[in-house]
Parts: C-alpha cells; structure tokens; sequence
C-alpha cells in the first residue's frame, strides 16, 4: 500500500470522508516526509506543525459530528509565502518583512481553511516573486527534487519542489510572467495560471497588479482542478475580480481523463516553437511527441502564427518593473517590515533610502530602478507606453488565433531544470526562461502546465511541460485537455513522478 | 529599432536609484550601470513594432464602475495594525524627523 504522502489529494479526502484514516493521521504523515527530506529540497520557509494539526483535528471533529465534508476537507497544503496568513509570519522571500505577521488572511488563505485543506506552511521563493529559480529568495534557494543541484523553477519554486517531493499534494503559487507554469515544468508536476480575476488578488503581496494571479499546483489535472475550484470566485474585497463564479474545472478535468478530443481544434504556436533557437532540443522532442500524443486522442492539429508573441518578453519586462516600482513604494520603513539607520541622526527619507538599501535584494533593485526609468519623464512613451501598446497587439493576437482553434499549445519553458548558480549573474538569461509563458500572462488568458515528458540532454532524465492556453474564463478547456493528455501520456508511459530519484528513505 | 536612449551612465542609475529610495552603494552601481545597459537594450526591441493607432491595454480583463453595497465593515484593529510596524508611539506609527532642526 502506498504511504499517505504518496495518495492523491483526490483520493486522500475520500479517506478523510470515509474514515479510513484520520486529517490528522494525514497531516502528521505530511510533516514527517517535511522532516525526512526538507534539509536537502528547502522547499519550506516556515513549518506550522501547530497549526496544520489543529487545522486536521477540526476537520476530524466536524466528521464525527457528521457534518458534511468538501471534496479537499483534510488534504494537507503548502502556501507560497507571497499570500498572507493571519498569524503565521510572511515574508514573501524578502529581508524587508522577514518577522512580519500579518493581522489578516488573504482570501485565498480564507477559502483554503473554510475548506478544511490543512496548511502545513509557508513555501520558498524569488523575493517578491521576482525570479525564474527561487534563487532570488533573501533566505536560501530551493533544491529540484530530481536533482538537488538544479533549482525547481520560480518564482514559486518552494510550491513545485514541496508537491514534486511528496512532502504535499497540493500547493498555492502566484504567476506574473509564469512563476506557476514554469516551476510546474521544470519539477514534473501540474500547474495552472488562471484567467487574470478568476482568483482573487486580495491579501497577495502584490508584484504586478495587471499580472498577478494565484492559482493551484498538483500531482494531477484533476487535484489541480479541485484546488482552482475552492479558491476561484469573486471577491469584493478585490476590485479586479470577475464577477462571475467562472467554469467548472473538475467537470472538465473528469471529462478530460476519459480520452476523447475528437472534433477539439488545438494550435500549434508557430513562434513559441523555437525556429529561431535557443529552445533545447529534449524540450522540443518532447512538445513533438506531445503533439501526436494529442492528435491520437482525435484532436483537429493546427498551426497558427501570433506575430506580436515575439516582442512578449520586452513588452513583459518593461510593465512589470514599472508596476513592481510603485507598487514597492509601499515598504517605507514606516507601517511593517525593516528600519534601518533610525539613529536620531538621519531623516525619514534617509532612513527609507538605507532601509530600501539592506532589505532589498540585488533583482528587485534592477527591476525598481528599470520601471522608474520607462516611467521616467521623456522615457514613457518609448518605454512603458509603447509595451501597453504592445500588449494590446498580443490579446489581439490571441483573439484571431482563437477564432480557429479552441486551445494553444508549446512547451512551457525552452529549458529543462537547470544548475543552481548557472543563470545568476546574467538577468536576460533568466529572464528568457519565461519565453513561452509570458504571452497569457500580458494577455490574462488562463495556461496549464501538464508534464509531457523528460530529458537527459543536460544530464539526467528531467521533467518538461506542455504549456495549453484558452481564452479568457475558458481555463475549463486548459483542464479537460491537460487531463486527456495525461491520461494517454500515463497509459502509455506511467506517470512522470514515478520516475523521480529516491528523496530519504522512501520515495 | 527606435533609438530614444543613449547609453546609461553611472551617474543616471545614481539618479534612479535617488529616486527610487534606494541607498545604494559605489560597487552597485558599476554593476547595475552595465546590467541596466543589456536589459534596457533587450526591452527596446519594443520600439520596432508600429503601433502608432494602437490603444494601450492597463488591465487584461477590463472592468468598469466596480462598487460595492454602502455598508459599514469591520476594519483591521488598531494594535493588531501597530504590532506589525518597525516603531510605535502613543498608538500611531512613530517616523525620524522630517524637518531639520533649524528648520
């Protein structure tokens, strides 16, 4: 019998319903796989035994009062440390917060205990979520649980590695530019960036306010799809948010798995298929097999081209740090977080500029100083001006496409996992990393992350991700196509976790 | 390719950083001059689309006149606000001074 770290979150609840086993039999199994295999992953900031224990014993006690249970009631969490937490320190990878306890719950927290899912901690990664690798966390980096010399993608990379190494089914992670997507890939696991407003943006230590948007990471479609269920929906307290309940994802995931895309219209994106290089080839092998794999299962294959895709990164790079420099004009010193230099000697200003100074990390310092110029005098219509213009000509793009076909696809990152360290000190090599991701982010479409295959080009055999958009508030369609693929993708050749290397004493 | 940008020099990233409250050091700034330099060259690329008629997109998913019912809600208690804050005085957030002293 599989230990209860390995069992699906799916099926993980079913026990808790049925009383096969106990949340807190569950949980307690979850916080010794943390203990036995998190010194090497570091997937986790903090570790709230405490709290994941009460949480796990309230659901065992609603369950002998008979209430009823939620298809997640009991199934352990791990949370990104962007999203805040009444009481449990937040830091969002930074210096400046490190200490910092949030006098609130985000509503994705709120909707996450109102559910009975069970949050074992807070995850790793980039500081502020500005990153490709977790790298950029103040803290330490996170290690890929199939190669703990390679990083687990980012920005959420505490969330991919900590449900790639069984030490949770499910996680939480915040996508700007693909920091779900590309983790997801590059650790072998499930993650879906939903429709910009389907989640709600409420108690998120904001990045990019048009960009950010939190969403679910599993082992499966289908848990990934239970999770975007329980945080989806509108929100007042967010005024970005879609007043609409959005589609069901877990019908669509369940119709999914039964193998059928007949008639389903998906298209190739000619420009995120690496005609000008730079895409390794393991990765495009693997997008290629993924491709017949679907066109097997009865989808209609075409190829569609989406010129304006090419400028993504520069346009992406350009009104992210412009939004990131306002919207860290918040860490002031005054309300939360760091002071420094508070001496009696040096003024209010001098002691923001010092504190800024120590509690920022080198990435975040570029991108606030890269937006304060493309919003500078002079340079905001050449700049910022011109990548909003930019971005309009992508949405565009994504309408005519959509007017063919019913899905996209391509790989969701050129690169497999790679070597901690190896990309630091050059931030367009970084940055590249979000090549195929970052058009449904400026565009606030919904994308998946499905594995679809692995590569040993650059070494050992490591995971890569099949990236399907949809249109906005269709993510329906990124779940019922990610789980056919994954279907036939298993059935073929067993799940890809199945071959991760050995972490501890079990697998 | 739009050519709107001269070369960054060490003194314009220390008047970014200025504005941007950032304290930063000598060392820093020679790195971050040639780090800017690249990624400011790479973002550029974004000039050599026309789009001149083009309307600017804020927002990927547009909406408009977002209210809500008028009715009083609980806001976040005082010392639960405070206990997060670096300094605290007479239950206000306590700043350094402002103004100089001979001002």
């Amino acid at each position: 019998m599989a230990a209860l770290f390995e069992l699906t979150a799916a099926d993980t609840a079913a026990a808790v319903r049925d009383g096969s086993v106990s949340a807190v039999e569950v949980a307690q199994a979850h916080l010794d796989r943390i203990t036995e295999v998190d010194g090497d992953v570091k997937a986790f900031l903090q570790v709230d035994a405490v709290g994941a224990l009460a949480a796990a014993a309230a659901v065992d006690a609603r369950r002998s009062a008979g209430e009823h249970l939620g298809p997640l009631a009991g199934v352990p969490l791990a949370m990104k440390d962007v999203v805040v937490t009444k009481g449990l320190e937040t830091t969002a990878g930074s210096k400046i917060l490190q200490g910092w306890v949030p006098p609130y719950d985000a509503t994705v927290t709120t909707r996450i205990k109102q559910a009975g899912i069970v949050m074992l901690g807070k995850t790793n990664m980039d500081e502020f979520a500005m990153g490709s690798s977790t790298e950029n966390s103040a803290f330490f980096p996170t290690h890929n649980p199939w190669d703990l010399g390679r990083v687990p993608g980012g920005s959420s990379g505490g969330s991919s590695a900590a449900v790639a190494a069984f030490e949770a089914p499910l996680s939480i992670g915040t996508d700007t530019g693909g920091s779900i997507r590309q983790p997801a890939a590059v650790t072998g696991i499930v993650g879906h960036k939903p429709t910009y407003g389907a989640v709600s943006r409420y108690g998120l230590i904001a990045f990019s306010s048009s960009l950010d948007q939190a969403g679910p990471f599993g082992r499966t479609v289908l848990d990934t799809a239970l999770l975007h269920q329980v945080i989806a929906g509108h929100d007042p307290c967010d005024s970005t948010s879609i007043p609409n309940p959005g589609p069901d994802v877990v019908a669509a995931a369940r119709d999914g798995a039964l193998g059928e895309l007949a008639g389903v219209r998906v298209g190739i994106v000619t420009e995120l298929t690496g005609l000008n290089g730079g895409y390794q080839q393991g990765v495009l092998d693997s997008f290629a097999a993924a491709v017949e794999t679907l066109r097997g299962l009865g989808a209609d294959i075409v190829e569609v081209s989406c010129p304006n895709f090419d400028y993504a990164l520069a346009a992406y790079y350009l009104i992210a740090p412009s939004e990131c420099s306002s919207n860290l004009a918040r860490f002031d010193s005054v309300r939360y977080g760091l002071r420094v230099g508070d001496d009696g000697g040096h003024s209010l200003e001098e002691v923001m500029s010092l504190t800024r100074e120590a509690g920022f990390g080198a990435e975040v310092k570029r991108r606030i100083m890269i937006g304060t110029y493309a919003l500078s005098s002079g340079y905001y219509d050449a700049y910022y001006g011109q990548a909003q213009k930019v971005r309009t000509l992508i949405s565009r793009d994504f309408a005519a496409a959509f007017a063919t076909t019913d899905v996209l696809i391509s790989p969701t990152s050129p690169f497999v996992a790679f070597g901690i360290g190896e990309r630091v000190a050059d931030p367009m090599a970084m940055y590249v990393n979000d090549l195929c991701t970052l058009p449904a982010s400026l565009a606030g479409t919904p994308a998946i992350s499905v594995p679809c295959g692995l590569s040993d080009e650059t070494g050992p055999a490591l995971p890569v991700g099949l990236q399907i958009m949809a249109p906005t508030m269709a993510d329906d369609r990124c779940y019922r196509v990610g789980a056919a693929f994954e279907a036939a993708y298993n059935a073929a050749n067993g799940p890809i976790l199945g071959r991760i290397p050995t972490l501890g004493g079990a697998r | 390719m739009s050519d709107t940008r001269s070369a960054l020099t060490r003194d314009e990233v220390a008047h970014l950083a200025k504005l941007a409250r950032l304290a930063v050091t000598d060392d820093e700034l020679n790195v971050f001059a040639e780090q800017l330099e690249v990624i400011l060259g790479a973002v550029a690329r974004v000039g050599e689309v026309a789009a001149a008629d083009i309307p600017p997109t804020s927002h990927a998913v547009p909406l408009e006149n977002v209210f809500r019912p008028d009715v009083l809600v609980p806001s976040l208690l005082r010392d639960d606000v405070l206990a997060g804050a670096p300094s605290v005085e007479e239950d206000r957030f306590r700043v350094p001074q402002i103004l100089g002293e001979e001002e």
